[in-house]
């Protein structure tokens, strides 16, 4: 008798979704099958079995929520004897083992794509490097022609469907799914738009999050907005002198790395913005941990420079660069994009003049960063040219009142007129 | 009408091997070859060089027996008999390979052949050694015709036979000369220099590039460069050769170094300073067979611009590799008898058997880091190996090169002892696509000096257990 344990992905996981199981009870699974897909906020992974054996049990249903770590989720018969332990001692029992993990044991998101299990029980033949591949492009093996010996799935067969995009781009859970794009949903129809008129796109893991997520932050947190206007012309003068100096060591400030510079800045210097509503109490934040919102291939994710107001803004610019890549390649560990206290989200680029957007629970706030673009001022009674840009600050009314929120943006709107203060 | 469905023409370690997977295929195939079955390789390269450089090494050995707490009296060679193993010993394989045509039912013409056009394939039209001509007609023709050492007839620099030698004239000297001049530090001017030392000569070695053995990684270089030395061997690396002139006593090298001119003498200076194609005389120019840089051009099926024309080996290019040639060989045959394997690329290991061997396949870091690859890099010394100790054997070391974003290992460099038996580890993980996951997974036999290759894999991920 052997209970399958609820794995941890990342060492900060400490619950997660069971999003799908891949057996029954019944069936006999062997080391290395896929046996089920957990979903944390960002990503989905697959589970495989450790140890061999029959399904005796399914302990916890497919799309719970909220599971344990190290909670048994089903149980395998094994040569073991002893009586299964009761549904309801097992379930409190685990706790999350608090050991740090080796340096280079292998971390889940770098870990091969476990042999996918086709329908009729095949193995799929692929090199460890394609695997790896493919799990990194979020390609289904399934979906991929081996060209290797064998019909084995080797390393450019991988690039060949990444660089044909389309069908084979899906991540396992979608293409799992697959089927299921081919019909439309009825509530649509209902809706009066027929069926064949759209193409469905299945929901992969990260989408599923975001739409939970952002349903939840609206429905439970009272959003109310605060606009700013803030002159960026000795910022943009500061920011040129700045990055002439950096050239040689090859780093570039962005006017994004000074927001959440001085953003961290406002943070410290008002702390009661940098704070998260819980039943228990109002947490508040020891660091800034700037979470920048980065726009990546279906969908958003937020890598986080972590104790921002500590940093310089090289540091800042090289981290942030850093992230923006590496979440883009979705190669971003889970303890990166999880766990800060403050957004940045940036539409400048856009053209946007200005947005509101919707908090990032736990967090407080949410700060919407505008374009910076040549707008008329009145100074000392004239009209002058300034280049300006609209700051919208979000927050959550629970832990961020208005006037708190007004005095953050007090402290945050001279830092970047004055550059030179982010120094004092 | 066609005579054959395959004509390969050269018998080397290219040709000879694509006549018998042809033949294994079931096709019809000739070999033309105009000297000795097995060309160079068997007959004058790869094969009776290791059997020279096996008596270089035996009688080196005789001089450290006393760390083995073993002694003898009185050690000597015969040069004549040395020479004479080695020339045995490509005997056998030239036989061997007349016998392994005959098995696979492969008509060995012996002649020169002539390239005319032709329907399928161009015709091939064969000088017989005998005398006469033959004319074959086939539906495919595949150039194996390999490549001679270069010449450069400009500074003074071409082969005689008697002061000024090629690989061919360093096989099978009359008399063992005490001083030489090498020029050029590949894997040919190497070994030659490894085994006229070994036998006691002066010897001097110029590279034109800042380091020797110039295609190896760089801290490989340095380190056969410092192992040469201890053995004796001198370096002028940055040197320019700008004349070979014969003199009384032998020959005379002038050379550049750093804008200085001097010069070296020896009794014989030994030319390997690369190779030409043998692409000249075979007809390539009224066919209208694309080169590339003096190589025949050929696609990733060793097709030519020529319907029914293949070319593989040195004649296609580097790297000039017995092994390559080969590889490239059974793949044409395949593509030729109608199987889609989908390309001819995988990985060619190069290996040097001087003392130090040396032995790498993939990317140097030099290579990766000018590509902008990031990498992990691990090394393993065979001075902390158990068995390297325990053989005596603890010079060298080996570099594994990762790709830090997939972990696929893409490049191998290994000196010391016998490395040219381990390097294939490491080329069948990459031609398996292996990860580190997978090179950390394998259990290495102990005592074996093959554990370095675990230990240098995982000291790439800060996993090292005897350093």
């Amino acid at each position: 008798m052997t209970d399958i344990l609820m794995p941890a992905l990342s060492p900060t996981m400490e619950e997660g979704v069971l999003a799908k199981w891949h057996i029954k009870v019944g069936d006999v699974v062997s080391a290395g099958d896929v046996i089920a897909e957990i979903e944390t906020d960002k990503a989905t992974m697959e589970v495989e079995a450790v140890d061999e054996g029959e399904v005796l049990e399914i302990l916890v249903a497919e799309g719970s929520e909220g599971v344990k770590v190290n909670t048994p989720i089903a149980r395998l018969a094994g040569d073991d004897a002893a009586p299964a332990p009761k549904k309801a001692e097992a379930a409190p029992a685990a706790e999350a083992p608090k050991e740090a993990p080796k340096a280079e044991a292998p971390k889940a998101e770098t870990k091969a794509a476990p042999a996918p299990v086709a329908p009729s029980g095949e193995r799929i033949f692929a090199s460890p490097l394609a695997r790896r591949l493919a799990a990194m492009a979020g390609l289904d093996l399934k979906a991929i022609k081996g060209t290797g010996p064998h019909g084995r799935i080797v390393k450019r067969d991988v690039e060949a469907a990444q660089a044909s995009g389309g069908a084979t781009a899906s991540a396992p859970a979608a293409a799992a799914a697959a089927p299921a794009a081919a019909k439309a949903t009825t509530s649509l129809a209902q809706l009066g738009i027929p069926d064949g008129t759209y193409d469905l796109v299945p929901l992969d893991g990260m989408r599923k999050a975001i739409a939970r997520r952002l349903v939840d932050s609206v429905n439970n947190v009272p959003h109310f907005p605060l606009f700013i206007d803030v002159e960026l012309d000795a910022l943009m003068e500061a920011r040129a002198q700045l990055n002439k100096m950096l050239e040689p060591r090859g780093i570039k400030v962005s006017v994004n790395d000074f927001v959440i510079k001085a953003a961290a800045m406002a943070l410290k210097a008002v702390p009661e913005a940098n704070a998260s509503y819980t039943p228990e109490g109002i947490a508040m934040h020891h660091n800034a941990d700037v979470s920048m919102a980065v726009a990546i291939d279906g969908g958003l994710i937020t890598p986080i420079i972590r104790k921002a107001e500590t940093k310089g803004l090289a540091q800042i610019a090289t981290e942030s660069k850093d992230l923006a890549k590496r979440a883009r390649e979705r190669k971003l560990k889970p303890e990166e994009f999880q766990g800060g206290t403050f957004s940045v989200s940036n539409l400048g680029m856009f053209g946007i003049k200005q947005f509101t957007s919707i908090i990032n629970e736990p967090q407080g706030c949410i700060m919407s960063v505008g374009a910076g673009e040549q707008r008329p001022v009145v100074k000392d009674g004239q009209l002058a040219v300034a280049t300006v840009m609209t700051v919208t600050l979000t927050c959550d009314h629970r832990v961020v009142d208005g006037a708190v929120g007004a005095r953050f943006l007090q402290a945050f709107k001279p830092l970047l007129e004055n550059p030179l203060s982010m120094l004092a | 009408m066609s005579d054959f469905d395959l004509v390969v023409i050269g018998s080397g370690p290219g040709g000879y091997v694509a006549a018998i997977r042809a033949s294994q295929l079931g096709l019809k195939v000739a070999i033309v070859e105009r000297e000795n079955l097995g060309g160079i390789c068997l007959n004058w390269g790869c094969i009776p060089t290791k059997a020279l450089l096996k008596s270089g090494e035996k009688f080196e050995s005789l001089s450290h027996l006393k760390e083995y707490g073993l002694s003898a009296s009185g050690a000597s060679f015969d040069f004549d008999a040395i020479i004479q193993r080695s020339r045995g010993v490509a005997k056998q394989l030239n036989q061997g390979v007349g016998f392994l045509m005959k098995k696979n039912k492969i008509e060995v013409i012996e002649g020169t052949a002539k390239l005319e056009k032709g329907s399928a394939a161009p015709k091939v039209v064969v000088t017989l050694n005998k005398g006469g001509e033959k004319v074959l007609n086939a539906k495919n023709v595949m150039l194996a015709v390999g490549a001679r050492a270069r010449a450069l007839p400009q500074i003074g620099l071409e082969a005689d036979g008697d002061k000024i030698w090629a690989y061919r004239d360093a096989l099978a000297p009359k008399t063992l000369p005490k001083t030489f001049v090498v020029i050029g530090s590949g894997a040919i001017g190497i070994e030659f220099a490894s085994f006229y030392r070994a036998l006691g000569a002066e010897v001097t070695v110029v590279e034109a590039i800042d380091r020797i053995m110039p295609v190896e990684d760089e801290e490989v270089s340095k380190a056969a460069q410092k192992g040469f030395e201890k053995r004796g061997i001198k370096f002028k690396t940055g040197a320019k050769v700008t004349k070979v002139t014969k003199s009384a006593k032998g020959v005379l090298v002038a050379i550049e170094v750093g804008g200085k001119a001097e010069t070296l003498e020896a009794e014989v200076c030994i030319s390997a300073v690369g190779i030409t194609a043998n692409t000249d005389g075979i007809g390539l120019e009224a066919l209208g067979v694309e080169l590339d840089r003096g190589h025949i051009k050929t696609d990733s099926h060793c097709q030519t611009n020529v319907k029914g024309l293949y070319a593989i080996g040195d004649c296609a290019g580097a790297p000039w590799l017995a092994h390559k040639a080969s590889h490239e060989g059974i793949h044409a045959a395949e593509h030729i008898a109608g199987f889609a394997t989908p390309n001819v690329n995988s990985p060619i290991a190069g290996c040097t058997y001087a003392q130090p061997q040396v032995a790498s396949v993939g990317v140097t870091e030099q290579g990766a880091r000018e590509a902008k690859r990031e990498v992990k890099i691990g090394r393993f010394p065979f001075r902390v190996n158990g068995k390297a100790i325990a053989s005596g054997e603890t010079e060298g070391f080996v570099k594994v090169i990762f790709d830090a974003k997939t972990g696929a290992l893409i490049g191998a460099h290994m000196i010391g002892h016998e490395v040219t038996e381990m390097i294939q580890g490491y080329v069948t993980a990459i031609t398996m696509e292996a990860t580190e996951e997978d090179i950390h997974g394998i259990v290495y036999p102990h005592p074996t000096m093959s554990e370095a290759m675990h230990e240098a894999a995982l000291d790439a991920y800060g996993r090292v257990i005897h350093i």
